[in-house]
């Protein structure tokens, strides 16, 4: 039985039993390591996310995953003296190759900060829409892309009626799905979200991962967490990032969530899914 | 509930109970705030008190005439010419410093590497130390015969366009190479100021752009300028005061003339307030003349003063939201 066939009898499942992913890859990390200068921070990562699936990477402070998420829209890079060896291949095309327009990545792959930064002189409706503006994308009916784009970050209800105000006057929770709704307007496959609710309150944390489960059902989704809990909320697939002592970070185990969670294969990521080191 | 009700209220306040060094302290600072104050105010009484006699002579054509004949009896001044001429002097230069301020600190900021940055902000802080007077003699010995030439390559090349005509052929003493000179003395000033705003753009809004697919370019004209507007206005206003008093480092390039020139910057002749006091003042004929000079510096004091008004005006709506 050849792959393809794999693939359509898979999707076919998957279309009766959503929310399952798909087997389709659509974004994968090949062999990747990554230095600041000429320090290592990062070494030998191969990942694969499949398409429409939520990834949560885990691990200790210091242990690369920041790092490693920013190597997948080549927001890595603006860093001097950064460097990469390995690929990432997005659709299959290594986003690394000479013939890729970065911009044209990170808008395809967009970015949530753990810091909500909305722009704060700009209004609910100019953050929302700023996307296209500062990459001079064209889209028409801005009322429509306002309202689905704030919709699918469940804020949509909460700002309806004050869209002319400061972006900086909402709320840290509602400004992180402020900015979800920003980086949605571009249109992008993947959603990378570096430590999204490290600074938001419990409820606004539970809002975000309701928005990230309905989100998942039309992006694909990589998130940061040090919330072992939100890990296993929201991940379709986990990955246990961890780096010894003056050494560079390594993937020391990835699997679905209910694995990883349940039933680790290395004693190190038991120890650390127990909260019993980090 | 009831207890509170018959309670005295005590009115608490910091300073009254403070600790007596602390006491002393804030005095001295109040009063220190507060000389700035009179200072300001002492000039501008002094100066107006000189004025009110001009006036009663000269009547309003003080301000609104161009003449400066100490041989009629009483003597005639009119000052239009030289107000005016300040203003384009300061526009002149504006044009010059401000975009070449502005894409040097943007150099500084987002582009040098750290080292050469901070040797680019060091020689741009001794910039700003060359005494005005050695600006003016350079200026006289070194830029005028280059200038010469560049403005004889604009008549020649733009002359079609009326600020660029001259019909005399002297390109020499005009208001192009004075406001040139301010130029050269604002941009270091528009620049460290420049350069302290955009760096302290938060990091995490440049993130943010970054990561929506934003150029450099876009990145700057909807994220970084707008954020430090304020902060760069005001820059701009600090090195325009400069422009509009300075007197040693235009009194070599610009042959001062009692008429008004109107828009021809590349040709001979201009006016500025400042430099007409001090041109005057060493062949000064007697006190009323001395009391025209220093009316002359009340209506420069004045201009200043409502650039400075402006200055807040336009930094204060910066908080403008954008849709």
């Amino acid at each position: 039985m050849s792959t393809a066939e794999f693939e359509s009898v898979d999707v076919l499942e998957a279309e009766m039993t959503t929310p399952a992913p798909s087997m389709v890859t659509e974004l994968e990390a090949r062999n990747v390591s990554v230095w600041f200068g000429p320090r290592k921070v990062l070494e030998g990562v191969n990942m694969s996310f499949p398409k429409h699936s939520v990834t949560a990477l885990i691990g200790p402070s210091g242990c690369g995953k920041s790092t490693f998420i920013r190597t997948l829209n080549r927001l890595h890079e603006l860093i001097p003296g950064a460097a990469l060896a390995g690929e990432i291949l997005y659709e299959g095309k290594d986003i690394y190759s000479r013939d890729v327009d970065p911009v044209h990545i990170r808008l395809a792959i967009g970015m949530v900060f753990q810091k909500p930064n909305p722009f704060p002189s700009m209004t609910i409706r100019g953050n929302v829409l700023s996307g296209l503006k500062l990459s001079g994308m064209k889209r028409s009916n801005h009322d429509d892309i306002v309202e689905e784009t704030l919709t699918a970050a469940g804020l949509w209800t909460e700002v309806k009626d004050r869209l002319d105000r400061a972006g900086g006057e909402l709320s840290g929770g509602q400004q992180q799905r402020l900015v979800i709704a920003r980086a949605l307007a571009v249109q992008p496959h993947v959603l990378l979200m570096d430590e999204p609710c490290s600074a938001l309150d419990p409820a606004s944390t539970l809002k975000i991962e309701e928005t990230i489960r309905q989100l998942s059902k039309e992006v694909t989704i990589v998130i940061v967490t040090h919330n072992m809990q939100q890990a296993v909320r929201v991940a379709d697939n986990t990955a246990f990032f961890l780096a010894a002592e003056n050494e560079p970070g390594r993937v020391i185990e990835q699997g679905s969530t209910t694995e990883i969670f349940g039933n680790p294969k290395d004693e190190r990521t038991l120890d650390y899914v127990n909260g019993r080191f980090g | 509930m009831a207890d509170t009700d018959v309670q005295e209220r005590r009115n608490l306040s910091a300073s009254a109970t403070a600790h007596r060094g602390d006491r002393v302290f804030n005095r001295t600072i109040t009063a220190a705030a507060f000389s700035a104050l009179f200072v300001l105010a002492g000039i501008a009484i002094f100066l107006g008190a000189q004025t009110i006699p001009v006036l009663q002579t000269q009547g309003l054509s003080f301000l609104t005439t161009t003449a400066w004949d100490i041989n009629t009896d009483p003597p005639t001044a009119g000052i239009w010419g030289m107000l005016y001429g300040s203003v384009v002097l300061a526009v002149v230069a504006l044009v010059i410093a401000v975009p070449a301020s502005l894409m040097m600190s943007i150099f500084m900021v987002f582009l040098a590497p750290k080292r050469l940055a901070s040797m680019l902000t060091n020689l741009i802080d001794l910039m700003a130390a060359i005494p005005s007077v050695i600006l003016g003699l350079w200026a006289f010995y070194v830029l005028n015969p280059t200038a010469e030439v560049w403005q004889q390559l604009l008549n020649q090349y733009l002359g079609w366009i009326p600020i660029f005509q001259n019909t005399s052929g002297n390109f020499l003493g005009t208001p192009f190479i004075a406001g040139f000179v301010l130029a050269i003395m604002m941009i270091p000033i528009v620049t460290s100021v420049t350069r302290e705003v955009l760096s302290r753009t938060p990091a995490d809004l440049v993130n943010a752009s970054e990561a929506l697919g934003c150029s450099m370019w876009t990145m700057l004209r909807y994220v970084a300028l707008p954020y430090g507007r304020g902060g760069i206005v005001g820059g701009i206003m600090l090195g325009l005061g400069r422009a509009l008093g300075e007197t040693i480092a235009v009194f070599f390039v610009l042959k001062i003339v009692f008429d008004t020139n109107w828009y021809n910057i590349i040709e001979s002749g201009g006016g500025s307030v400042a430099t007409l006091i001090v041109s005057r003042f060493g062949e000064i004929s007697g006190p009323y003349e001395l009391q025209l000079l220093l009316a002359a510096g009340f209506f420069l004091f004045i201009m200043t003063l409502i650039v400075n008004v402006i200055a807040n005006l336009i930094v204060n709506r910066t908080g403008r939201l954008q849709k």
